[in-house]
């Protein structure tokens, strides 16, 4: 058992650092303000080879390890959950099923241009209807003449409206319920696919969550992801390994809040000394601590587990529950610790307690991670 | 026209974490991350950009140290250089700047012919300045010191120089092969990529020298042939801080600066 990064995810983390600290951190107050979506960042990243870490180089991709992955996105969450969430999701739910479902015709259209950066990439699932119960598709896809035609509404949808690829989960059987269901890349000139309703959120407001509407939106059958009727498991798959992903981000904003507060309260002085020689405080700054290292090792974990090849569907969602409740106890903690100033703007604590926020719900709430870890100590 | 670029750097403790045992008036070292010398990354950066303007160009970049010197030559590799080789012997250990200087330029004529020789201007751990100028003596090219500004005049084989002076610049030819050491407003140091640090090929870029590979004389090279002695090193007192004057004009800046000298007794 070894818990050393190797050298070069310690080179990545150096990478992501220097990145981080130039081209992301500067801005994330301010995209967050004005509910902006960081393309340029996006942009940036793409010339990195940052867009398609962890696939081979034969698509473009940088054939770094999955570590090396979820490293990226804790580093990024740490400074911007923003800037993590477009890059998690166009990683893990847009490139990553394309990679394993796709045929070698799909795979060499869409990967270079997705791991380029050129094209960012998103993930419709979730309807109206449809939320934790993923299997309540309401988006009719039809083979017509040779062509898939699709109609319905996908929602909360991250990315929507700035990627130009999405993979769409649509019924393809209504009788066969989650037997019936089917994967497609969409593209988004493809005729009759339109952006809706453009969310205002909570947190992670610089972060592009929108309406998916299809209207008779045709698009060519070779199109159709994996195997017929075989979505609703691509989907189930897709969200399985995306939950490491939030589970780093959750991770990153919990460190961020953290490193944030002890630099505060290194500086601030009540009653004659700093805030750092209370001891009560430093038993919550020994918690936060604490739950965010335990955060930590059990994404690895879980990251190291998907990386071999091995089963990882109860460390991903441990991780993402564990991670995510942890993130929301730390900012929380945070804000507290900042006082007044940490409900303001002018600290970023509040931002992160927001950001914090999404990482129990999207991806499976928390109470789904429970149903999921519960369902794998019975089985 | 195509370049043959070799890059002098060196591993140094990260400055801005390390700290001085106040008792012993020693480098803490423990627990310091070890960097490429910052002005050795403009360097690097320098030789990149000449290899992206001059396709066919070819960066090699050259370090002395201890085995794990080897990561600033993958940094290197990681940020776009085509070979790294590292000079790691006992035998150079303990090394001034004339004996890293011999020790290199050995190094240096072992690889061959090149047409630039860069490095950065100093290296943060010893301030000295005096490799980079040694190596050139060495090697019988002619230096430019403290460059900011850097191109290839259209002959192809003059370089024109830009050197960063206390009170100015100057612009000087210069005929290649030549040495170049540089300050870090020459460029700003582009990022490692993600395929960079996962090249296949990166133990197979990576070449490690011994002291007899390049037939170092042990007469110039190491602690014992080395001129310089350490006599003592301390931390020097902290000067009092500075006082900022404020004043309308000069006249009411000179009259406050004179109240504040007389007030201290300095006149």
């Amino acid at each position: 058992m070894n818990f050393e990064l190797t050298k070069r995810q310690e080179f990545v983390r150096k990478l992501v650092r220097r990145f981080v600290e130039n081209e992301v951190a500067p801005i994330a107050a301010e995209i967050d303000q004005e509910h902006r979506f960081p393309r340029e960042t996006i942009d940036k990243m793409g010339k990195l080879g940052m867009m398609g870490i962890a696939y081979p180089k034969k698509y473009g991709g940088a054939g770094a390890d999955y570590v090396s992955y979820i490293i990226t996105i804790e580093e990024i969450a740490k400074a911007c959950a923003t800037t993590a969430t477009a890059f998690a999701c166009h990683n893990s739910l847009c490139c990553w099923p394309i990679y394993t479902f796709g045929s070698e015709e799909q795979k060499m259209k869409y990967l270079p241009e997705l791991f380029s950066g050129r094209k960012l990439g998103a993930f419709g699932l979730t309807e109206p209807g449809a939320g934790s119960d993923a299997g309540s598709q309401q988006t009719k896809a039809v083979l017509e003449n040779g062509e898939w035609v699709l109609n319905g509404t996908k929602c909360f949808i991250t990315n929507g409206g700035q990627a130009q690829v999405y993979v769409i989960i649509a019924q393809t059987d209504k009788d066969l319920g989650n037997k019936g269901i089917s994967a497609f890349i969409v593209e988004d000139t493809d005729p009759g696919f339109s952006i809706g309703k453009i969310e205002s959120k909570m947190g992670i407001r610089g972060s592009a969550t929108a309406e998916l509407v299809f209207q008779d939106c045709r698009i060519p059958e070779d199109r159709l992801l994996g195997k017929y009727n075989r979505g609703f498991n691509i989907a189930m798959e897709i969200v399985d390994g995306g939950r490491i992903g939030v589970a780093a981000e959750a991770v990153g904003i919990a460190e961020g809040a953290l490193e944030t507060t002890v630099e505060y309260m290194k500086q601030r002085r009540q009653f004659g000394k700093p805030l750092t020689k209370f001891q009560g405080l430093q038993f919550d700054i020994a918690e936060m601590k604490a739950r965010t290292e335990c955060a930590r090792m059990i994404c690895y974990k879980a990251a190291q587990e998907k990386n071999d090849g091995l089963p990882y569907i109860m460390d991903a969602s441990i991780a993402k529950y564990y991670a995510a409740e942890t993130a929301m106890f730390v900012t929380t903690k945070a804000v507290q610790l900042h006082g007044g100033y940490g409900y303001t703007e002018d600290y970023p604590v509040e931002r992160m307690m927001r950001d914090a926020k999404i990482t129990e719900i999207y991806e499976g709430t928390s109470e789904i991670q429970k149903m999921i870890i519960a369902g794998q100590v019975f089985k | 026209m195509a370049y043959k670029v070799i890059v002098c750097a060196k591993q140094v403790p990260d400055t801005n974490v390390i700290r001085i045992d106040p008792k012993t008036g020693t480098l803490i070292r423990q627990g310091v991350p070890s960097i490429l010398n910052p002005d050795d990354a403009n360097a690097l950066e320098g030789a990149l950009t000449l290899k992206d303007r001059y396709p066919g160009s070819t960066v090699t970049v050259v370090t002395m140290g201890p085995p794990q010197a080897k990561d600033i030559l993958i940094e290197a590799i990681a940020m776009g250089a085509d070979k790294g080789v590292l000079l790691t012997d006992r035998a150079v250990g303990g090394s001034d700047t004339w004996a890293t200087s011999n020790a290199l330029a050995g190094v240096i004529q072992y690889l061959g012919n090149f047409d630039i020789l860069i490095g950065g201007r100093q290296a943060i751990d010893g301030d000295t300045a005096q490799v980079g100028p040694q190596i050139a003596e060495k090697l019988g090219i002619p230096q430019v010191t403290y460059v900011e500004g850097l191109e290839i005049e259209e002959d192809g084989r003059t370089v024109l120089a830009k050197r960063q002076l206390e009170d100015g610049y100057e612009t000087v030819e210069v005929a290649l092969p030549c040495m170049l050491t540089c300050v870090k407003e020459l460029n700003e140091p582009r990022y490692m990529t993600y395929a960079g640090i996962f090249d296949e090929e990166m133990d197979e870029k990576i070449i490690t020298l011994s002291a007899t590979d390049v037939n170092l004389d042990p007469a110039i090279v190491g602690l014992k042939a080395s001129p310089t002695n350490v006599f003592r090193s301390f931390t020097p007192k902290p000067k009092g801080r500075g006082i900022m004057l404020d004043g309308s004009d000069e006249k009411e800046l000179a009259t406050r600066l004179l109240v504040n000298l007389k007030a201290k007794h300095v006149i």
